[in-house]
């Protein structure tokens, strides 16, 4: 477990940004509740400092997990968000997408979201942003990027992808083994 | 009694299937000695009397055999039709036990001796008592060719030997009735000296294997009588395969008669026998082992064993918990509903739980299960949670986390506060640990792998810990019936130690001086003594500074005061047992410890803040007082003190200075000052 180095910090704030934007400052300045960003085998977390601190006590070999994984920097060093940070996402987020009751099941098996599925998207929403996924209900579903700006869905037919998948919370069954 | 249970291996694990395959066949044959070795031994016995009599011992034996027939079946009125079919299957047994020996006899002399040898120890003459067992073997062998004569002499004998019988038994009923051992009151009737007792009470269970063919058959005329099975039935039983419905009948009787011995008991054996022919048939009928049948009979009365027992192979109901963290339960409740989920609040204990009786989706699988609105969960485990009541902003520790269900609700409890440092010993579990943790939003949670007895040196100074032990899991047999099977007595020494060390463990990473918290919760899915009261009186006679304390559960059983011989802490009614048949809940075992500072001094102060936080949970109302009465006398000292106050102020200024020389000027100065004056 150690502190994330400069590169570090840079790659996955830009990776944050995609979903949150401004809002990232939040993440970082809580006054009352001090967190911090550590990184531990490849894995980001994101932790309270009194938990980060007591956790100091634990070897590394023997640390699993503290506080909430963000995410893992890959070999090459790019940083790939993973789902158990929606949390932190969903709460921040800019730009959303609400599907309707039939698209989360579609979604949950790891589909991208189809325009027949939509049921609500932020307004102005641009190409390619990042977007938090949820149910009518509001609950968090995932997170993924948009294939067309807020405009430009709807002139879709119903079967054209608005939302190209990346993470659904459907990864804690499917992916427990890989992903923890 | 005993000492043939032992030798008596557990009928395998497939007790649902009738039809016996050859391994098990061989088993039985070789559990075959008991009936040879018990003629041998009584007319043995006789010898001793007598040497003469040993030419007649084959008939003596023919003789007492059918006598001890009319023994058992009391009832007059046996007809000769009945009887004839009686003798014949009678005859059929033997020829099968003689086809066994036949094929192994010179094995079975080696292992018969060996027996002897071991066991029986107040024996002599082995040799001698080998070439009678041949004799003896060789006149069955004989007895088939002239089946057909014989046939009508035993009738004859029989018919005779029935009279007598009866007559002794209602004599030896008269007496029997008013103690358990009528055996022995009916064998010192008959004018047997006490040497040898113990051979014809065997020779006896030889003798009555005869009867019960014929209770059997009258079983169904009569009411209210019930006969035990012999050994040689039993045998029968083994090699054949038993037939459940019998075994379950079987069952409902003895427990029947146990549950009224004194007017119930009708063919004057002893309790002791009832009590091995139900171990054998629970075995037989719920496919236990014979020492895990043992050890968890012995925890109820016969009639509640067997609803444990029968408790055991329901599933208990489906259960889950809201996560608080995410939703209400109301709203989680109403979600479900809407996806076609019948459920239910679980209870008024519990504000989170939700029973769920039937659901047409997957309960493992729907959106608000992924969103991590609930966890999958049994009741049961609620009860450590609520009987450790962790507070906002405490560090507490889960030693036994996977696959996380307490953790979760320990930092639900917390709302997200503090840190829950949840730790398992193994790693494949860790990852449905991270998982579910991750899943339901428990962000102050680290999780850890050490072995939990690492623990107070990995880190120490919780607030309050979980220990969640290890253990047999004799509470989830419905969960996992392999269970039953799989342990053994080696397991439990095993895992009792294991249990010991980790609740000292526990313990020592305990902060004893801390403000809200100071306890220890531990709990097991187990109900068997030996992992729950035992490890807990072991740990409070190793720390004597830890006392039980309620676990603030309103419903269970107490915990055992005394088990059998052994005597637990005087306040260990105040554990919670929970069992199957009795709470549809999981078995389970919670006791809540708290852990008090060491010394003298430090124990007053914790004393005191105690008194003015919360006394409400102090049972001990005298020793607050005698406290008090210190704390006055203290208070005293303090006063008459104040007069040398100047010498005081000169000493205090010297110790300041000391302390600072020595730790840097560290917060240690104020308790310095105190202890000076």
């Amino acid at each position: 477990m150690r502190p994330l180095t400069e590169e570090e910090t840079k790659t996955v704030f830009e990776k944050l940004a995609n979903y949150i934007g401004k809002n990232l400052v939040h993440l970082i300045d809580r006054p009352e509740d001090p967190h911090v960003f550590r990184l531990h085998k490849d894995k980001v977390y994101y932790v309270s400092e009194n938990t980060m601190r007591l956790s100091i006590s634990i070897s590394r070999p023997n640390l699993v997990s503290l506080g909430t994984c963000f995410g893992k920097f890959s070999k090459t060093g790019k940083f790939r968000l993973h789902i158990t940070c929606l949390d932190h996402l969903v709460q921040y987020a800019r730009y959303k997408v609400w599907i309707k009751p039939n698209g989360e099941l579609p979604f949950l098996y790891g589909n991208h979201v189809v325009k027949a599925h939509l049921g609500r998207i932020t307004d102005d929403t641009p190409e390619h942003a990042g977007v938090v996924v949820l149910s009518m209900a509001g609950v968090g579903l995932g997170f993924g990027v948009t294939a067309r700006s807020t405009a430009d869905t709807r002139k879709l037919d119903p079967t054209s992808i608005i939302v190209f998948h990346q993470a659904d919370v459907g990864e804690y069954l499917r992916d427990e083994d890989t992903l923890f | 009694m005993g000492r043939k249970s032992k030798n008596k291996q557990a009928p395998p694990p497939a007790f649902k299937e009738p039809n016996v395959g050859g391994g098990r066949k061989k088993k039985g044959r070789e559990e075959d000695p008991r009936p040879a070795t018990t003629p041998s031994s009584s007319s043995k016995g006789k010898r001793k009397a007598s040497e003469v009599e040993e030419e007649e011992v084959s008939v003596e034996r023919v003789g007492s055999k059918s006598s001890s027939n009319v023994k058992g079946s009391k009832k007059e009125a046996e007809s000769g039709r009945n009887k004839v079919r009686k003798v014949v299957e009678e005859e059929e047994a033997v020829e099968e036990e003689k086809d066994g020996f036949s094929g192994i006899e010179d094995e079975e002399e080696g292992d018969l001796s060996d027996f002897d040898d071991e066991e029986e120890d107040g024996f002599e003459g082995l040799e001698e008592e080998d070439e009678e067992e041949e004799e003896d073997v060789l006149k069955a062998m004989g007895l088939p060719e002239k089946g057909g004569a014989k046939l009508s002499e035993r009738q004859k004998k029989k018919a005779l030997a029935e009279a007598e019988r009866l007559e002794e038994l209602l004599k030896s009923q008269g007496l029997s009735m008013d103690s358990d051992g009528g055996d022995e009151d009916q064998e010192e009737e008959d004018g047997f000296d006490g040497d040898e007792m113990i051979d014809d009470e065997e020779e006896e269970e030889d003798d009555d294997d005869d009867d019960d063919e014929d209770d059997e058959q009258e079983e169904d005329g009569l009411e209210g009588d019930f006969f035990l099975p012999t050994l040689e039935e039993r045998e029968k039983e083994k090699v054949q395969g038993a037939d459940l419905q019998v075994v379950q009948m079987r069952i409902q009787e003895v427990v029947n008669v146990l549950g009224n011995f004194k007017s119930l008991a009708r063919d004057g054996r002893s309790r002791s026998e009832y009590v091995e022919q139900l171990l054998q048939d629970i075995c037989t009928y719920y496919g236990y082992n014979m020492y895990l049948a043992e050890k968890l009979f012995n925890l109820f009365s016969p009639a509640e064993a067997i609803e444990f027992f029968e408790a055991n192979e329901t599933p208990r109901p489906v259960t889950i918990r809201a996560n608080t963290l995410r939703t209400r339960r109301r709203d989680l409740a109403q979600a479900l509903i809407n996806r076609g989920v019948n459920l239910e609040p679980i209870g008024k204990w519990s504000k989170v739980g939700l029973q769920v009786f039937e659901s047409g989706v997957p309960i493992g699988a729907t959106p608000e299960y992924l969103a991590g609105h609930y966890m999958l969960q049994a009741a049961s485990s609620f009860l450590p949670c609520v009987a450790l009541a962790p507070q906002p902003n405490e560090r507490v520790l889960d030693m036994a986390s996977a696959p996380g269900g307490k953790s979760t609700y320990l930092s639900a409890l917390m709302q997200n506060t503090g840190t829950v440092f949840a730790n398992d010993s193994n790693k494949a579990r860790l990852k449905s640990l991270t998982a579910n943790v991750h899943r339901l939003g428990c962000k102050n949670v680290v999780i850890c792998n050490y072995d939990g007895r690492q623990f107070p040196k990995v880190i120490g100074g919780f607030d309050r810990v979980l220990l969640d032990s290890p253990c047999s899991g004799t509470g989830v047999i419905s969960k996992d019936p392999s269970v039953k099977t799989n342990k053994s007595e080696r397991d439990f020494q095993l895992l009792t130690h294991l249990q010991k060390q980790l609740l000292l463990c526990a313990i020592d990473s305990v902060n004893p001086r801390s403000k809200t918290g100071g306890y220890v919760v531990y709990s097991t899915c187990s109900v068997m003594v030996e992992e729950d009261e035992a490890v807990v009186e072991y740990a409070l006679r190793k720390r004597p500074n830890v006392r039980i304390v309620p676990t603030g559960i309103d419903f269970g059983r107490d915990g055992f005061k005394q088990f059998r011989e052994r005597k637990f802490d005087s306040k260990m009614h105040l554990a919670r047992r929970v069992f199957p048949h009795a709470h549809n809940l999981d078995g389970f075992f919670v006791v809540k410890l708290k852990v008090d500072p060491v010394g003298k001094n430090k124990r007053k102060e914790e004393e005191e803040e105690e008194e003015k936080e919360d006394v409400a949970e102090e049972v001990e109302v005298a020793s607050d007082e005698e406290e008090e009465e210190e704390e006055e006398k203290e208070e005293e000292k303090e006063e008459k003190s104040i007069f040398n106050e100047e010498e005081d102020d000169i000493l205090i200024q010297r110790s300041i200075k000391r302390s600072k020389m020595k730790k840097g000027g560290g917060g240690g100065d104020g308790r310095d000052v105190r202890g000076l004056r």
